[in-house]
């Protein structure tokens, strides 16, 4: 691209340009009036998309790392190599601007290592997800690291850290356990406020359960993706591996699916809360169990099973979708749903401003590392990483 | 065995799991019966006349900014209210089915026995004191919220309009009051006595009193006894709470609820390791032993290859072997018979006036061979 300064105003990178120029403007409002100027968060309704989309999702859909290191790593299935680098990037990235996204949000952002310095309130699940997300961003750093070593061209450090590769992907799905599930935790403590469809002691396993969904969903929606814009940066190994890992993937995510749909209902009978589902968030609740986890599991095995990689593709995004749904449902469109429709909560525009320059942050940066870096080919002078 | 000994083993089991059992209803909050004098604050609300002094008393004792409209103006009365980071008390208007005069409640932190607010804040700003308050120090905020997400009564507030220093605003119970040894300004300045002070547990028979001696006038339910684990705030009423406002909230301590997440960490941090590293040593040895394998197939294959390759040559080298023999014989041969016949074409010359008789002679050894 940058050879070719011809080149380099094409349309999406127009469009990149001015999402990232408006995001600024917001960032300085948001910085210098305080969070009341640009959200429409209240004393009823403190969390937003700022949590809701950037966190919450932002977490879950970045679990392709976790996920694909494991399986291939720890699960021995080699064939996923390839699609290890692009999702520990990814979920670098993820987690990252999660941070990132996080400051937006905070009252006092310069305070954000409090928690892990200064005064540890081990109570909080609040505290369990700050400090498994503050380790694990760095250990997705260090896994990420020879990327940019290898294209840096430190072959000593680079060869060091891929000594540890093992023991980081351990530390990462701990982590990753750890953090998943404490987000749905967070939720545990508000009996009153979240709806009884939606709250459960067993909020922790579903955050996990679906969040590995989210993290397969995530490799094969991103690989399409990525197909469509950095063909040319990816090697034969990668191109011919990438669709036995997206049928490797779907197969995963539609067991998973399947099981956290009966979990679900398990959970709805042990509670006695069908009555609900004649109701407008029972109504809700089937949007969100048919359509963005039985269907998704449905259309996931009926592509692996028919070979369809287009179908496979639609079900990732039936699935990227319904973590964006559930995570939506359970911190804001379910959450104090007692309250009347005056004091409930709608984004303002800025708010959502903010998340797209977020996302959009995410995505450039993404495709810097990927043109410059070896994470779609192999890099010739390092064929052992195998 | 001797009965004493039994009885005292039977005793140091008992201990022991007595002891488990603090050890466990610790971690999960059910052995906190709150501070044993700590105060709190019973609100009757048939004796509420909605007059709004305890507001005022609140505004000047926490010198809080000034209301757009005058405490007297009850007009406000008209329109639910909740508490903000400007003010940390609101009485509110509640007319019910029924009944004629309308029904007042004041509303402000109920300062629970096990906060919701200090079991959910992850830098321990929360404080719940021995006097029964619960307090929050500024200095340690980081502006997470989670308070307000935690607390059952959505009574914390954020200065959402403050850049560089918002933090949660709530009623102290007038902390710094009470250790003086004054009342809470609200409870001070309440002309119809519906505010009382005094120690929690004396709060509760006062209240129970009262139920008892005037049931026509009382629901039988003190609320906050038992919701969230209890609260230093009681309130009697002559409706049903939830018709004041006042939600379900459930009798269980926000500590008590998470406490099922929380244990799990210990176990995920122990066991996720060694579940891991085996799964990894298994599919290693399943590596190793399809490659041990395909290393025996290769070997074998390779073996019975040599086999063949060795039967054939030495097939061939016996054919070879057989066929030179055959060569030399038949070489041996040639030269015999060629000699023979030298030697009799010289017998022949030497006897060549003889006559023509040596055709026939010379014939006759090759029939032989």
């Amino acid at each position: 691209m940058s050879s070719n300064q011809k080149s380099f105003w094409t349309p999406g990178n127009i469009l990149t340009a001015f999402i990232l120029a408006g995001g600024l403007v917001l960032t300085v409002l948001r910085f210098t009036q305080g969070i009341g100027a640009v959200t429409n968060l209240d004393d009823n309704n403190p969390w937003g998309v700022w949590i809701g989309f950037d966190l919450l999702c932002g977490v879950a859909l970045a679990a392709g790392g976790y996920v694909t290191s494991a399986s291939c790593y720890l699960f021995g299935l080699k064939k996923y190599h390839s699609a290890v680098r692009p999702a520990i990037t990814t979920a670098f990235l993820g987690y990252f601007f999660v941070v990132i996204a996080l400051l937006y949000d905070l009252g006092h952002p310069w305070r954000l290592p409090y928690p892990l310095v200064w005064s540890q309130g081990t109570t909080s699940l609040l505290f369990e997800v700050g400090l498994c997300v503050a380790t694990y961003v760095t250990v997705l750093f260090v896994e990420w690291s020879p990327a940019a070593l290898e294209w840096l061209g430190f072959r000593k450090i680079r060869n060091f850290v891929i000594k540890l590769t093992l023991p980081l992907t351990i530390l990462g799905v701990v982590l990753s356990t750890m953090h998943q599930s404490s987000l749905g935790a967070l939720f545990v403590i508000a009996p009153g406020k979240l709806h009884p469809l939606w709250y459960s002691s067993f909020l922790p396993v579903f955050f996990f359960m679906s969040s590995m969904v989210a993290g397969a969903s995530m490799v094969i929606f991103e690989g399409a993706l990525t197909h469509k814009g950095l063909h040319h940066k990816m090697d034969k190994t990668h191109l011919e591996e990438a669709e036995g890992v997206a049928f490797g993937m779907a197969k995963a995510a539609s067991f998973i699916l399947l099981g956290y749909f009966f979990i679900k209902m398990f959970d709805i009978t042990m509670d006695n809360d069908w009555h609900y589902l004649a109701t407008g968030y029972g109504a809700l609740f089937m949007v969100e169990m048919l359509g963005f986890v039985a269907l998704p599991a449905f259309l996931y095995a009926l592509g692996v099973r028919e070979k369809n990689l287009t179908m496979v593709r639609v079900a990732s995004v039936f699935g990227v979708l319904g973590i964006v749904f559930n995570r939506f449902n359970v911190s804001m469109l379910a959450f104090n749903w007692q309250l009347p429709a005056s004091e409930r909560y709608f984004p303002h525009w800025m708010e959502i401003g903010i998340s797209i320059f977020i996302v959009t942050l995410i995505v450039t940066t993404y495709r810097f590392i990927a043109t410059k870096m070896p994470v779609l080919y192999e890099h010739p002078e390092y064929k052992d990483a195998h | 065995m001797h009965r004493r000994k039994f009885l005292s083993l039977l005793g140091g089991a008992g201990l022991a799991s007595a002891m488990g059992v603090t050890k466990s209803q610790a971690a999960s909050g059910h052995s906190f019966n709150g501070y044993p004098d700590a105060m709190g604050v019973l609100h009757d609300s048939t004796r509420c006349i909605g007059c709004r002094k305890c507001e005022e008393a609140c505004y000047q004792v926490n010198d809080l900014p000034k209301p757009e409209k005058e405490f007297k103006d009850l007009t406000v009365l008209d329109t639910k209210r909740r508490t903000d980071a400007k003010t940390y008390t609101v009485v509110n208007k509640y007319n019910t089915a029924g009944l004629e005069h309308p029904i007042f409640r004041k509303q402000q932190c109920n300062h629970c026995m096990e906060p919701a607010c200090a079991s959910a804040c992850f830098v321990k700003a929360f404080t719940k004191n021995s006097d029964g308050s619960v307090t929050y120090n500024g200095d340690l905020c980081v502006g997470c919220r989670y308070c307000m997400i935690a607390c059952p009564f959505s009574v914390p507030t954020f200065e959402y309009d403050d850049a560089f220093d918002p933090l949660i605003q709530k009623c102290t119970m007038c902390h710094p009051r009470i250790q003086e040894g004054k009342l809470p300004g609200c409870v001070e300045i309440c002309p119809k006595e519906a505010l009382t002070f005094g120690r929690r547990e004396d709060l509760l028979g006062i209240a129970r009193d009262r139920i008892r001696k005037y049931p026509d006038r009382y629901v039988k339910h003190i609320y906050g006894e038992h919701e969230a684990g209890g609260t230093n705030w009681l309130y009697l009423s002559g409706v049903p709470h939830t018709e004041l406002g006042q939600i379900e909230v459930g009798k269980t301590s926000a500590p008590e609820l998470t406490s099922g997440a929380l244990g799990a960490v210990p176990m995920v941090v122990g066991i996720w390791p060694v579940l891991l590293t085996g799964a990894y040593a298994i599919s290693k040895r399943k590596e190793k032993i399809a490659q041990e394998e395909k290393a025996e197939a290769v070997r074998a294959t390779r073996e019975s290859a040599q086999e063949e390759a060795e039967a054939a040559l030495k097939a061939a080298m016996d054919k070879a072997t057989k066929d030179k023999a055959a060569a030399v014989e038949r070489e041996v041969k040639k030269a015999v018979a060629e000699a023979e016949k030298a030697f009799e074409e010289k017998l022949a010359a030497a006897q060549a006036p003889a006559g023509e008789a040596d055709t026939g002679a010379g014939e006759s050894p090759e029939e032989e061979a």
